[in-house]
């Protein structure tokens, strides 16, 4: 593993240990035009070697243009987190990145993993009472850069 | 929030690699969020403040708490 240090790999092999539930990274890609593609993959496959709960499903946003359009997604890099309950069924946590996931990104790709496989939410008791207000679609797009 | 509401669809966007998407946003400095292509909230805010600043608009009258509003029935006349 290139990207990830030692120190790093063993916290997040901890942190991993604890989940209850697998989670599934829909990663979309396309092969051409998508330049940061291969560095999401070199950075996506890294979490599977730290976790049997986590695995990566590449799908082609030209060959399996269903699938995108049910995930809503039309640029690649792309990648969708998406959990199973208890039951086994997969769902969607609407939780998405756009682009290589590298820098606080990344932090923020291992949180929604924790939180899409069944550790606990870092939401305050009054984030979610203010949450569940909401009750028609809403879409938020939050705007990184890499550090 | 995304995985708190099934309403609600949450995007990381890392803005060198779409800069159509950072320009049609106006993305100036990160993190930038923008809730319903409407709303922008700038920086990183508390926990609670975000999530007012984001739903605001888009939730109907009662975001006060439950203790404000508690105060706020006492004060009604009664007719």
């Amino acid at each position: 593993m290139g990207l990830l240090s030692l120190a790093d790999q063993d916290q997040l092999r901890d942190a991993f240990a604890e989940l209850p539930r697998p989670v599934r990274l829909l990663f979309f890609t396309q092969t051409f035009g998508c330049d940061t593609c291969p560095q999401t993959r070199q950075i996506l496959d890294e979490l599977p070697l730290l976790s049997d709960k986590v695995r990566i499903d590449e799908v082609n946003l030209v060959l399996d243009q269903d699938t995108a359009r049910q995930y809503g997604i039309d640029r690649a890099p792309a990648i969708a987190v998406v959990g199973s309950d208890v039951s086994g069924e997969m769902y969607d946590s609407r939780i998405r990145f756009l682009g290589a996931p590298s820098g606080y990104a990344f932090v923020s790709l291992v949180q929604a993993i924790l939180l899409v496989g069944g550790r606990e939410s870092l939401l305050t008791n009054e984030s979610r009472r203010l949450i569940a207000a909401v009750d028609a679609p809403m879409t938020m797009n939050v705007f990184t850069t890499p550090t | 929030m995304a995985f708190a509401n099934p309403h609600i669809t949450a995007t990381a966007v890392e803005a060198t690699e779409f800069p159509d998407l950072a320009r049609k946003y106006r993305v100036t400095g990160v993190p930038k969020t923008v809730v319903n292509e409407e709303v922008e909230i700038l920086g990183a805010l508390p926990q609670e403040a975000f999530v007012v600043q984001a739903i605001a608009q888009f939730t109907n009258g009662d975001q006060r708490s439950t203790q404000e509003g508690a105060r706020d029935k006492e004060k009604e006349p009664s007719n």
